[in-house]
């Protein structure tokens, strides 16, 4: 339908600039004189409007499936927004609200503090242990290539599996890791891993490092192949071998694939649902709720729609930030 | 209120333009023939029976009524966490189904939306329907949804360890208490429950707090927090594993069947897979009560039939002649035998009892069970949270049990 619109509009400007030329009489002939060709600047016209219909169809994908859902969210969250809207379409204002209602809940500062020490740790573990795997591969040994693909595993799976997995390795009881440490003598008693206020995250984040690894070891991999040899051999004829090595050489070659790993894994883990309400469902006692969880809670669990969409949009501020401090980080490194 | 419709209309167009076209010829059809009730050929039927063996059977019995009714039934199972959005984004595209089935406690939300005509409209007779499957059905005083078969929750106990232990089954806490300690022993505890942060945690725990006087209203109260405090001290003295507070009920399930559990709380949908394990002896009888002459009172578990408002009044009398078929005496007989559920018409039940022995315990509870809405209605989901949340706080030891419920409460 814009498709269409977008044409015809386009037509119609044309249309009256050329009417607007006929007008103009005699000044116009000697612009024309003046001008290259009419005809040519005609088909350089017709090739701008056919370019930026090529934009037609992703333009419309964009507003249509991110643009339509944010502002629906934005506008959704200043709402009583409820079951019954779905089937009247009435849903009053309440201004603020669902947000006083949201930011003042005792679980906010729970799910903020989870979702920061989540993320925190996710993205630590997953990129200390994806770089550290990275440079090892980096070496040439029988199997490598096998062995790099059987570590990207974890992410071939679907999520919903990854945790249902988990969960039975993470049983107190009758899990997988339990027996094993039992049989080596670390523990005597079961690890209640899931169900223990103070470790559930920690297990948490666990699962998710080990979710994550693929992705930061397929990127940075990708990243160290750039580096030229010859920087490490003229390197190490100035000495430059080993850890000397990684810290002249290899990270500040690594630094723009690093930011964008950093960013998006910033942004993917912030909003993590799946693994966590697979583990534990938030709990024990929400001690793995994060602000995505009980955002997803609040909507449709509870029919909150207003302040779930309230609660989803302060997540989307925080990952704002964390685009916006990329696009600095990254413009900074265009222009060194 | 207008600028908040005036929002939704991008989307009501897109969906109009997609969806509209091919009812509206549809729609032309039936409206043209005739407006009498003999023009439908077919009506639509959403439910989430999607597993053997009760996909085929519901489905056999939803065909068995259509031609009752003298219609063909076009059936949609969808899995039953998606059911309730599928129903909302249903009725904001105006394309209900006919015939809904709901999980009992949401139909109160769907009711509330308009969603849904009273079943008073067709004459169907709710006579004879157990107080508490009407009360799940009602929905400020209109009954709305009738479940066919209904059921509950029990203690489920394995018959040779408490023989071996010499246990008998306990009836009050004390009794409970002590069979649990010992019945807990090297890898095997006493008794397992599903104490998780979900509904379903509030949906175990719904016995002990409602049979010593408990109510959802205020679950700040000393008889709620002596329901929460046998639950804390099951799990502090080892008898029940802390991992209940992450179990599902079908993981307390397999805890049972493997042998790692004396006892369960759990429900009669699990007696297919119990009687698969031909080595296992087990028993059902009530959940204990606190004082022995303090009554049981069960929760009420089960699916209701509706009759969404479509706006087709032709449809809607045959999809009400199909509900009221589902509900017959026939199909409630038939249904309760295949699905191991109860007969949700008092007087079937008993008979139904005496033909089922194994199912006699959920049919004595069935009398008396309550419905998880009957109270607070669509307020119901939020006071769940609350008592999962408090549940929670008390059994990892955060909150003392009365303390987690005030906590809980006030929230």
């Amino acid at each position: 339908m814009s498709l269409t619109t977008d044409l015809s509009q386009a037509k119609s400007r044309a249309n009256e600039r050329a009417k607007s030329r006929a007008k103009s009489g005699l000044g116009n002939t000697r612009a024309r004189e003046a001008s290259p060709s009419p005809r040519r600047r005609n088909r350089k016209r017709r090739e701008r409007l056919f370019q930026w219909l090529f934009l037609v169809p992703a333009v419309t994908y964009m507003a249509l499936f991110f643009g339509y859902p944010v502002v629906k969210n934005i506008v959704m969250s200043f709402q009583d927004y409820t079951t019954a809207t779905f089937f009247t379409g009435e849903a009053p204002w309440v201004g603020l609200a669902n947000y006083a209602k949201v930011l003042s809940s005792s679980l906010f500062s729970t799910s903020l503090v989870n979702t920061a020490l989540f993320t925190l740790g996710s993205i630590l573990g997953q990129f200390v242990i994806g770089l550290a795997l990275a440079i090892f591969f980096q070496r040439k040994f029988p199997l490598n290539g096998i062995l790099r693909s059987l570590l990207l595993l974890p992410w071939l799976l679907p999520l919903i599996v990854s945790s249902a997995v988990w969960r039975w390795i993470l049983d107190k009881d009758s899990g997988a890791l339990n027996r094993f440490l039992g049989e080596l003598h670390i523990v005597n008693t079961g690890v209640p891993w899931l169900t223990s206020t103070s470790l559930a995250l920690i297990a948490v984040v666990g699962v998710n490092i080990w979710i994550g690894i693929p992705f930061n070891l397929t990127i940075l991999y990708g990243g160290l192949q750039e580096i030229p040899d010859e920087l490490y051999e003229a390197g190490s004829l100035d000495g430059a071998t080993g850890w000397k090595a990684f810290r002249h050489i290899t990270w500040p070659m690594l630094r723009p694939v690093v930011s964008v790993v950093l960013v998006l894994g910033v942004v993917y883990t912030l909003k993590v649902l799946d693994i966590i309400l697979g583990l534990t469902n938030g709990g024990p006692a929400n001690s793995t709720q994060t602000i995505a969880t009980q955002s997803y809670d609040l909507s449709f669990h509870e029919f909150k729609f207003g302040e779930g969409a309230a609660l989803g949009n302060v997540l989307v501020v925080i990952s704002l930030v964390f685009a916006v401090l990329y696009l600095r980080a990254s413009r900074r490194s265009v222009d060194e | 209120m207008k600028s908040a419709i005036s929002t939704r209309r991008p989307l009501a167009l897109a969906v109009a333009a997609l969806v509209g076209l091919p009812l509206a010829i549809s729609g032309c059809g039936t409206t043209a023939s005739a407006s009498s009730t003999d023009a439908v050929k077919e009506i639509s039927v959403t439910d989430y029976y999607n597993n053997e063996p009760d996909k085929s059977f519901i489905g056999d019995a939803l065909t068995a009524c259509g031609t009752k009714a003298g219609v063909t039934i076009k059936r949609e199972t969808v899995p039953g966490k998606s059911l309730i959005s599928k129903v909302l984004q249903q009725s904001s595209s105006k394309t209900l189904p006919d015939v809904l089935m709901l999980d009992n406690p949401d139909l109160q939300q769907i009711a509330a939306t308009g969603a849904l005509a009273p079943l008073s409209d067709f004459n169907i007779s709710t006579a004879d329907f157990a107080p508490g499957v009407l009360s799940a059905g009602t929905y400020k005083d209109k009954v709305y949804g009738l479940a066919p078969t209904v059921n509950t929750i029990a203690l489920f106990y394995n018959k040779d360890i408490l023989a071996k232990a010499g246990v008998t089954p306990p009836t009050t806490w004390d009794e409970l208490k002590a069979a649990a300690t010992k019945l807990t022993s090297g890898e095997q505890y006493g008794l397992a429950f599903n104490a998780n942060p979900t509904y379903e945690g509030t949906w175990q725990f719904l016995p002990v707090m409602w049979s010593n006087g408990g109510d959802e209203k205020n679950i700040d109260t000393p008889e709620t927090a002596q329901a929460l405090q046998l639950w804390t001290d099951l799990v502090k003295d080892g008898s029940v594993s802390s991992s209940a507070l992450n179990w599902t009920q079908a993981d307390v399930k397999d805890q049972f069947m493997a042998g790692k559990a004396a006892m369960m709380v759990n429900g009669p949908w699990q007696i297919p897979a119990l009687d698969k394990k031909t080595t296992l002896q087990y028993g059902v009888v009530k959940i204990p009560v606190r004082d022995a002459s303090q009554t049981a009172v069960a929760p009420l578990g089960g699916e209701v039939w509706t009759v969404p408002q479509t706006g087709n009044k032709a449809h809607q009398a045959k999809a009400a002649e199909v509900v009221a078929c589902m509900n017959s005496d026939e199909n409630q007989l038939a249904m309760a035998k295949v699905r191991n559920t109860i007969p949700s018409k008092t007087s079937l039940a008993a008979k139904f009892a005496t033909d089922n022995p194994k199912l006699a315990t959920f049919t004595d509870l069935i009398k008396t069970a309550r419905a998880r809405t009957g109270e607070l209605g669509e307020g119901w989901p939020a006071q769940a949270t609350k008592i999962y949340t408090a549940i929670q706080t008390a059994l990892t030891g955060k909150a003392s049990p009365a303390d987690a419920l005030k906590q809980a409460q006030g929230q």
